[in-house]
Formats: structure tokens, C-alpha cells, sequence
């Protein structure tokens, strides 16, 4: 009886349609919140901020741009790391041409572009579903980074081919460059997600939310009702890649520092798609534990087994790490298409029968 | 036990429609009309046209020939969501629900086009985003109570069983507050006791939302109890057109109808 609904009865729809209406949850998200902001600062090292945090964190707020797409509206997508890409190759832009925007709006600017480009390369979806999409999205992947490899505007003819995060401070504060410091791009990055989660949260439970399932799960009755598919679809792909631009700007403003376009090959795209299956299509909580799954797996199976006393060698772990990663995607797909945010509903809805078995 | 709101106004007039596909022929110079408050019925054997007729009136399907007036606006072909803003609704022969979503969300869905807020105070939830949710949240809540689905309104409409399904997609046309109301085959599959229940919502919704209802069903006793007037399609063709007892007495249905009705 830890989790319940009752004596929580709401009283108007306002309190029903809060973003969190069970009491648990608001404490839940409250606790995360205080441990993100407080706890990890005060007890993580320059170890694990730059090997696992940080990288989570935006890999999630890429999640949850992909869970937009392809979880709420039913769009395949194999073009995250090239949407990333953009996030990233337009900041570098933006902030080398304008050496005075403030960095974090150059952020968001990035978003926008990456999401123009989204908007182009949803046309196709009108007429294209599922394996076919996919393709098209697979072909936007390679043409867009042969494009940033190409053109050495892109990189602003950079002989060594790659694009560095300059210094930049906000307030007095170092930002990105070789010298911020790992806690101030933690708690940018921590923003970032904690303002994009709530804000995809908010539009997937309302009106646009709506018409994107709706096109998803019954695409025929959706018209009839009024949502015209093409505009509901190109917001989906323009919100969704405005996710992942930034999370590419980010990336590698405030995580790699500096990198080529093979950081955002088509593995990347596969890996943020792995961490929403796992995590569960159409969860925007999910998408966060799908990132922090799969981000802390491969340090789970490295660490763990020595703990105790089991002694593997890197390359098997590393054998094992792609054999559980391969396990586990089909059993979500197969089993659980909802994912870990499913299965955390089904644990809630046990504690809530607590201690009656049903 | 004909309805008390039918009027004199034509609200849907539908002149000679031919619809084909390829070489089939699915409609052939149908013509009919629709009053303001009636409840009007189109019956015929499997395949006869009934579903495509309704196609065509809510702009699904375009005819290659005739037109289609309603509220005074003649059209050759239109677009489904205009036919939506236009305040046409309907549910399918084979439910076409959004399976995913809850029995509310499915309804407010059905509100969609009469929401506005635009997507940045949606992502804030304040504003007018916030206002109309809780605004169109009201009708919502009066659709479920009407149909007496308070206890499913937040189970997936997937995990429903079918009458309740029908019922969920009856709800979600009704929450768009239309002027006509098109019903393909609403008590198809069901028992004796679930029929009777979708009768009485449907001369409900007519008798108390004043909704224009173009209903297509088999079971003639029904057909014969609640619509003003009945169309009766064959093979593409108009059999005829008028009140239950013109069109029960009516030879050419009896003799369609002798050779389908116990399929
Ligand atoms: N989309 C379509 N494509 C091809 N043929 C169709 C289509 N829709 C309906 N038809 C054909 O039109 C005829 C009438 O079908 P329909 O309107 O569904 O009949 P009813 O609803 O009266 O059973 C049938 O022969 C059917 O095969
Ligand atoms: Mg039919």
C-alpha cells in the first residue's frame, strides 16, 4: 500500500489532467530531481561525469526526441546521429561566425535548423510507411554526413577535418571549451533534459500528443476526424529533430569537445534507437531509462563481475555486452513493446494492490 | 416510432452519384436526401454500396460523377477534414479506434479540431492550452457520462471488450458536436442486449443533441423501429426510398432481400 490512488480523489479536471497525478509520482520525479541536482554533483568525480553521466543525459534528450517521432507518431527513423549532426555542425557555425551569441541560445538556434531539415525530410512520409520510411530516413543518414564531410564550410575548412568546441562562458562561467569544468556542462546538460522532458511531456498529453497516436495507431480514422496527416507528421519530425539537434550540439559541446562526422554514424542512430525500445515507445520516462540502461550496462558488466570474484576478459565482456544488448532488444520487441517504462507501471501497479494479491 | 425533431430542412442532398473501382461498379446514380433531424436509414444485402455511400458523403472516397450538398454547400469531391470541419462524424464498419490511447483520450481526440493552442503554450501546459484542455475536458466527461463509460475512462480502448469498443467510437464521433452523425454498421456483432443499449443511445443522441443520423444496418426490425426513412441499396443500385412501411411492402426488397437474408 506504498502506491495508491486512494483517497486521491480529484476534484476538478485541472488536477486530473496534472503532469503528475498520483502523489508517489510527484515525490518520485521531486527525489530524482533532488538527486540529479544535489546528490550526484556533491558525490560524482571527473570520471564519472564525463564517462557516463553527461553522455546519458544527452543521449536521453536525443531518446526522447526519437520516442517523439517514432513512439508517439508511428515514424520509423534510422536518421538520429545525422540529425544530431546538424545540432552539432550548426553550433559550430553559429558560434564561430557570432563569437558573442550567448552559446546556450546558439543551442536551441542549432535546434531549429535541425529541425527545418527534419521538416524536408518528413515530406516522404505522407506517401511512405514503416520499412520504406525507414529507408528514406536511412538515406537522409549518409547524405547529410557525406554532405558535412564534403563541404569544408561545414567545418570551416578545418585541415584536420573536424569541428572543436571554442571557449565559451555564460555569465562568467565557462561553458564549453577545454576548460569548463565537468560540473558546470553536468548541470547544463541536466537543464537541458529536465526542461525538454517536461516540455515533450506536456505536448504529448495534449491536443498535438493526441493526433500523433491518433495518426499512429489508426491513421484512416485520424483524417476523418479532422487531423490532417502530412501537418501532424512534419511536426512530429520537426519537433523530434529538434530534439536531437540539440542533444547533438551537446554532444559534442559539452561532452566529446571535439569530433569528426563518424561520431554520428549510422551506430548512433542504432543506439538511440535501441534505448527507446528498451526503454518503451511512446514514454518519455522510458526514453530516460533507456538511455540510462543502455549507458550503464556495459559499466554494470565490466565492474560487476570482479566484484565478485569473477574474472572476465575485456573482449569477452565486450562479446557479452552485444549478445545481451541483441537479447534484450528482441525481448522487447517481441515481449514488451512498452519497455522498462511498462514494466515500472506493472511494479506500481503491484505495489499498489499491495499487500492483496489482487 | 418515428423521431419528433425531423424538419423540413434538407440538411445532406446527395444527386446521382456513381462511384467504380476499376472495373467494379459500386454505386450507380444514386440519389437522396437527408432533413435536418431525421434519422435515416440505408440497408442492403453485403457489398450493396452502403459503406462506400458513406465514404463518399464524408469525402473518403470521390465519386466520378453527381454531387453532394450539405448545409448549402454542393461539392464534387472534398477532403475528409474539410467534411469534418464541415461537421460531418462517423464510425466504422470495422472499429477503427486508436487502440493505444485511453477511452478519454480517444474522445478528446474526437475534439481536436475545435482546439487551437499552439504548440509553445502546449509545451508550457499554461495559458490557453491549459484552459482548453480542462474546457474540452467538460464535453469529454458529458460524452462518457452520456454513454455510461465512466468506469472505462482511463483503460486502453484496445483492452476493452467489442460492444464497449463500439460504444468508445460512438463516443469519439459524438465529441466533435456534429450536424450529421454517419454510423456504419453500429450494432454489428452484438448481443440482443447490447443492440437494444445502442438503440437507445442513438434515439437518444437524435432526440436529445438534435443530431441528423445516417445509420447503415442490417438487422431490418431495428432499421423499422428507429429511422424516418430508409434507402435500400442492391448491387450498387437504388431499390427505393421512403418510410419502413413503403419500403417493407416494396417488392423489389423483398425479392433482394429473400435471397440474403439468411446468409
Ligand atoms: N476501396 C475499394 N477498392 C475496391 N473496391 C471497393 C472498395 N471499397 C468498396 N469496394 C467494392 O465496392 C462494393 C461495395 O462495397 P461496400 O460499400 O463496402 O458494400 P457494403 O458496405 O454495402 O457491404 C463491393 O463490391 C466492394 O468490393
Ligand atoms: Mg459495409
Amino acid at each position: 500500500m506504498f502506491y495508491r490512488e486512494a483517497g486521491q480523489f480529484k476534484t476538478t479536471y485541472e488536477a486530473d489532467q496534472g503532469i503528475f497525478p498520483i502523489i508517489q509520482d510527484r515525490w518520485f520525479i521531486a527525489i530524482m530531481l533532488v538527486i540529479s541536482f544535489v546528490v550526484i554533483p556533491y558525490f560524482a568525480n571527473e570520471y564519472w561525469f564525463q564517462a557516463v553521466i553527461i553522455p546519458l543525459y544527452i543521449y536521453a534528450i536525443a531518446a526522447i526526441g526519437l520516442n517523439i517521432l517514432t513512439g508517439y507518431a508511428g515514424q520509423v527513423s534510422l536518421g538520429t546521429g545525422a540529425f544530431m549532426a546538424i545540432g552539432a555542425y550548426a553550433t559550430y557555425k553559429l558560434c564561430t561566425a557570432f563569437p558573442d551569441l550567448n552559446i546556450l541560445i546558439v543551442f536551441v538556434m542549432s535546434g531549429l535548423f535541425s529541425a527545418g531539415v527534419g521538416i524536408i525530410f518528413g515530406i516522404p512520409s505522407l506517401r511512405i510507411k514503416g520499412f520504406y520510411l525507414a529507408v528514406a530516413t536511412l538515406a537522409a543518414q549518409f547524405f547529410i554526413l557525406w554532405l558535412f564531410n564534403k563541404v569544408g564550410w561545414f567545418y570551416n575548412n578545418n585541415p584536420s577535418g573536424t569541428i572543436t568546441a571554442p571557449p565559451r562562458e555564460v555569465l562568467g562561467i565557462m561553458i564549453t571549451g577545454p576548460n569548463a569544468l565537468a560540473i558546470t556542462r553536468y548541470y547544463v546538460v541536466l537543464s537541458f533534459l529536465v526542461v525538454f522532458a517536461l516540455a515533450a511531456k506536456n505536448i504529448v498529453r495534449g491536443r498535438i500528443g493526441r493526433s500523433w497516436m491518433a495518426i499512429r495507431d489508426m491513421d484512416i480514422a485520424a483524417e476523418i476526424i479532422g487531423i490532417e496527416p502530412l501537418k501532424t507528421k512534419l511536426m512530429a519530425f520537426a519537433i523530434s529533430s529538434f530534439y536531437c539537434g540539440v542533444a547533438g550540439a551537446l554532444y559534442i559541446f559539452c561532452w566529446l569537445g571535439s569530433a569528426e562526422t563518424e561520431a554520428f554514424d549510422i551506430n548512433l542512430s542504432f543506439l538511440i534507437l535501441f534505448m527507446i525500445i528498451v526503454g518503451g515507445l511512446g514514454s518519455i520516462m522510458g526514453s530516460i531509462m533507456g538511455a540510462a540502461f543502455i549507458t550503464l550496462l556495459p559499466i554494470f558488466l565490466t565492474n560487476f563481475p570482479p566484484m565478485i570474484g569473477i574474472q572476465i576478459a575485456s573482449d569477452l565482456a565486450k562479446h557479452l555486452e552485444e549478445i545481451i544488448f541483441g537479447v534484450l532488444i528482441v525481448f522487447f520487441l517481441i515481449v514488451e513493446p512498452h519497455g522498462l517504462a511498462r514494466l515500472w507501471q506493472i511494479v506500481k501497479e503491484k505495489l499498489r494492490q499491495w499487500p492483496f494479491p489482487y | 416510432m418515428a423521431t419528433q425533431h425531423t424538419t423540413e430542412e434538407v440538411l445532406l442532398d446527395v444527386k446521382g452519384i456513381s462511384l467504380s473501382f476499376g472495373g467494379v461498379k459500386a454505386l450507380s446514380n444514386i440519389s437522396f436526401d437527408v432533413r435536418k433531424g431525421e434519422i435515416r436509414a440505408i440497408i442492403g444485402p453485403n457489398g450493396a454500396g452502403k459503406s462506400s455511400m458513406l465514404n463518399c458523403i464524408n469525402g473518403f472516397y470521390h465519386p466520378q460523377e453527381g454531387e453532394i450538398t450539405f448545409k448549402g454547400e454542393t461539392r464534387k469531391q472534398m477532403q475528409t477534414h474539410k467534411a469534418a470541419e464541415q461537421g460531418i462524424a462517423r464510425t466504422f464498419q470495422n472499429i477503427a479506434l486508436f487502440s493505444g490511447m485511453s477511452t478519454l483520450d480517444n474522445i478528446m481526440t474526437g475534439r481536436n479540431l475545435k482546439m487551437k493552442a499552439n504548440v509553445f503554450w502546449q509545451a508550457l501546459h499554461l495559458g490557453p492550452a491549459r484552459r482548453e484542455e480542462v474546457e474540452h475536458r467538460e464535453v469529454a466527461e458529458r460524452v462518457i457520462d452520456f454513454l455510461e463509460i465512466e468506469q472505462i475512462r482511463k483503460t486502453p480502448v484496445g483492452r476493452l471488450p467489442y460492444g464497449l469498443q463500439k460504444r468508445v467510437e460512438l463516443g469519439r464521433a459524438l465529441a466533435a458536436e456534429p450536424d450529421l452523425l454517419l454510423l456504419d454498421e453500429p450494432m454489428a456483432g452484438m448481443n440482443h442486449e447490447e443492440k437494444e443499449d445502442m438503440c437507445r443511445y442513438i434515439l437518444d443522441v437524435n432526440d436529445q443533441l438534435g443530431t441528423t443520423i445516417v445509420l447503415i444496418e442490417h438487422d431490418m426490425s431495428v432499421v423499422m423501429d428507429i429511422s424516418d426513412r430508409v434507402v435500400v441499396l442492391d448491387y450498387g443500385r437504388m431499390l427505393a426510398d421512403g418510410t419502413p412501411d413503403v419500403v417493407r411492402t416494396n417488392q423489389d426488397v423483398i425479392n433482394a432481400y429473400l435471397g440474403v437474408t439468411h446468409e
